[in-house]
Formats: C-alpha cells, structure tokens, sequence
C-alpha cells in the first residue's frame, strides 16, 4: 500500500509540476505582455483570459478528450509530439489548459497594479522596454508568486479533467484525486484518507511558501 | 561657444484633442542651467519628458547635440542613457536604498562602482540609510535617493522636476549645492523646472517663462528677473500674476 501511495503521489507531483512549470513559462510573459502592452485585440484576450480564469475543469477536460481521441483533430494526426488520451502526457495539456489563464491573469492584475510611473522612472534611468518590464515584474512579484500559487492549488486538486483524460489507470494515470474518488468507492478509506491528508500538507506547504515570499516584501 | 544639446523647433505636444505644449523655438546650452519656471498646468513637466524621449512630440522637431530625433519608433539607447530625469514623485524600487542608487548602472552592465556609489550616498547625507528598504523612506529622503540615483551615472544631461519640493530648508540647500557641483565640476547640461522664481534665481544660468503650453520669455538670468520683456513675465516674478 505504501509504495501505491509513493507512486500515486510521485506522478501527481510530476504531472502538476510539469504543468505548473510550463503554465508559469507562458503565463507569467502573457500577464506581464498584456499588463503593459496596448496592442489590437488586447481587450479581446484579457475577456478570454478571464472566461478562462472560471471555466470548469471538467469542461475543459472534454475538449482535450475530443481533440486528443484517435478520431479528434490532433489525435488522428498521429504525431510523436502530441500525446495520447490516457498519459500523463494528456494530463500536462489539460492542467495546462486549466492552470494557463489563473498564472497569465493574476500576473497580468498584478502587473497592472504597479504605478506606471515606476515604469517611466526607470526608463529614464536608461533601462530598455525589456528591463523595463522585467523591474515592473520584479515590483509585481508577490502577486506573480500568488499567481502560481493559484494554478498549482487548481491543477493539484483537479480531478475531474485528469479523470477525463487520463483514464485513472492503476500504475500509469492514477493520481491523488482520482485515487481518493476510486478508493472512497470501494470503501478503502484508509487510503483515501491517506492521501487527502497528503493533498491537503501539500496544499498547506504551498500556501505557507506563498506566505514566507510575501512576509518579506510586506512592511512588518 | 559650444551648439545647444537640445534645439527644438515648433514642437508641440497633444493629449487627444488637448494641446499641452507648443514651442515654437527652444534652445538648451551644454553646461549650463536653464530653469523652466511657470505657474502649474503650464507644461514644464511635459517638456522634461519629450528631453528625456520618454513621450515624443506630435509635430516638429528635437534635435539632440544636432542629431534630429524622429517623433515615433524607439530612441537610440545610448542617447537614452545620456540624459536621466528626477522626478518630482519619485518612484523607488522595492529594495534597499543602495540598490536603487546602483541600479542606473547595473542596467549599464556596470557591476563594480562601489566607490561611486558611496560617495554620492556620503554626499547626500544617505550614509545611515543605505541599507534600508526604499518604501520605509520619508518623501524627502526619497527625493534624495532620485537624485542619488540619477547623479551616479553621470549623465550629460540632467533634468530636474521640482527636485526640492518634498524638502527642508537644509536639504533644499544641500541639493542645491549638490546641483551646482555636478553642473560646474562635471559640466553636466541641466533644465530645472520650478515654480520657485527664487530657485530659478539662485541656480539657473538661464531662464525660460512657461505659460499656458507657450514659451512667453527666455532670456540669460540677470535680463529675466532685471528687464522681463513681457508683462506677463513681469507679473508672474513681481508676484502679481493671477492664475
């Protein structure tokens, strides 16, 4: 039981991680871009952001089930790149999917907060756009570290998607939510238990790291 | 005679339908110190952003040590950095005071200037804050950390918006002083907007009249405040002008 537990919990910190980390990559320039930069149809995207920031997860696990099954438009493609329903490939795109627009929006809230002032300052200090923008940013960084913080605790305790599109197969896909849904099923309440405590420590830890990183840039 | 840093010709300024500023002649001499006086509203913080290329103008022309700058796309960056601007509201980054006056060189690529940097903060009495958060700071102190941070790159050009708005008499002194070696040891180029007609007396080498968006008068220091030219001039040094 112990080493199911490793597992489960190893490839739910694995897939979470890889979408975090490739969500944090795109989302966070996204935020910093549309925080700063006029550009046509910024409007239109800020709207997409948001109507990403609350669409349900199961909604969006659908759409990657349609669009990876064999018989989808990228699943018939058959590319080595594009991964099929049932991996823990098709788990990253979804939690990506998922994770993307609470990273890019909350970045691009926090962005937006910071005094456009700051900006022209340190423009006339001789800073180009892009170290411009990366001091706005490093101004910004307590909600950018919110920012992450938000796609991890939506990704690390989303089941439906996972479910979806992987499939919850015993020793490849199965991850800590969709055990414990599993598990409660059979009545193995020990392990669900287990593992909701596991989840809820990691929840726990990722909101005190979130905390320490903000206690140093708040006044005391 | 050295040729004008700046020489701007029928330069105008729009926010939407708004004209804010519209220069019809302007010239800004190397080392020497011109003071933009003039009532609020009256356009002096605008002209110091189209110096620092920070906005352009809409029409007409800003040459830069006789180079025409053209009114859209990005500015030369080694222009750029040749002029810095402290601002009336500073804006500090969230860091410690000696980081904010090291960080016009760090965007340089200039790690190592400890020396210089000390003696700046010695300078303008920072030394006791050196390693205290920016945003801890009382408005004046920040005001000094600005010009801290911006006499430590040594830029050819330096632009002044109310550097002593936020001060006491003893650190309006003290900044003054610092102004006047910088422009006379270094021989930086300065355009100092005040609306303190006594400053503009003390520290300027030239004098220009902003009124309403418009140059009214620019004349050498002594001939501005002995023989203004225009009533309006004469009215806004006697006191008198009504705005």
């Amino acid at each position: 039981m112990d080493v199911e537990l490793f597992n489960i919990t190893g490839l739910s910190l694995r897939v979470t991680g890889l979408a975090l980390l490739i969500s944090s990559l795109l989302g966070i320039p996204a935020g910093v871009l549309l925080g700063l930069k006029n550009f046509p149809g910024r409007r239109l995207v800020i709207a997409l952001i948001y109507t990403g920031m609350g669409f349900p997860p199961v909604v969006i696990g659908l759409l990657v089930y349609l669009l990876l099954s064999r018989s989808g438009p990228l699943g018939s493609l058959h590319l080595s790149f594009i991964p099929p329903l049932f991996t823990p490939g098709a788990m990253v795109i979804a939690q990506i999917i998922i994770a993307f627009p609470l990273v890019a929006g909350f970045t691009m809230a926090a962005v937006m907060a910071v005094d456009p002032q700051l900006r022209q300052q340190v423009r006339a200090l001789g800073a180009t756009q892009g170290q411009a923008a990366w001091a706005v940013l490093s101004e910004a960084r307590v909600g950018v570290v919110v920012s992450v913080v938000a796609g991890f605790g939506s990704i690390i305790s989303e089941v439906g998607a996972v479910m979806l599109v992987g499939g919850n197969i015993e020793g490849k896909t199965r991850v800590m939510t969709t055990a414990i849904v599993l598990e409660t099923r059979k009545g193995n309440f020990e392990l669900a238990i287990a593992l909701g405590l596991l989840l809820l420590g990691m929840s726990f830890l990722a909101n005190l790291a979130m905390m320490r990183l903000q206690g140093r840039s708040l006044p005391q | 005679m050295k040729p004008p840093v700046y020489r701007l010709t029928g330069v105008e300024k729009r926010y939407g339908q708004r004209c804010v500023l519209r220069v019809e002649q302007l010239e800004v001499e190397a080392g020497r110190i011109l003071a933009l006086v003039g009532p609020s509203g009256a356009g002096k913080s605008t002209l110091l952003r189209l110096l620092n290329f920070l906005e352009r103008p809409d029409a007409g022309q800003i040459e830069f040590e006789g180079q025409p700058i053209p009114n859209n796309g990005e500015v030369d960056l080694n222009l750029l950095r040749k002029v810095t601007t402290v601002f009336q509201q500073p804006r500090l980054l969230d860091r410690s005071v000696v980081d904010n006056v090291h960080y016009g060189l760090r965007l340089r690529g200039i790690k190592d200037a400890k020396a210089e940097v000390e003696a700046v903060l010695d300078r303008l009495g920072l030394k006791p804050l050196v390693h205290q958060r920016a945003r801890t700071l009382s408005g004046g102190e920040a005001q000094r950390v600005a010009l801290a941070r911006a006499l430590v790159l040594q830029p050819e050009v330096l632009l002044l918006d109310e550097p002593t708005a936020n001060l006491d008499p003893y650190h309006v002194g003290l900044i003054e002083e610092v102004i006047t070696e910088a422009n006379r040891q270094q021989g930086t180029t300065m355009v100092l907007v005040t609306h303190n007609i006594f400053q503009a007396r003390r520290l300027a080498d030239r004098v220009a009249f902003l009124l309403n968006g418009s140059i009214v008068e620019v004349a050498e220091k002594e001939d501005f405040f002995t023989w203004p030219q225009d009533p309006r001039t004469q009215a806004f040094i006697q006191g008198d002008m009504v705005y």
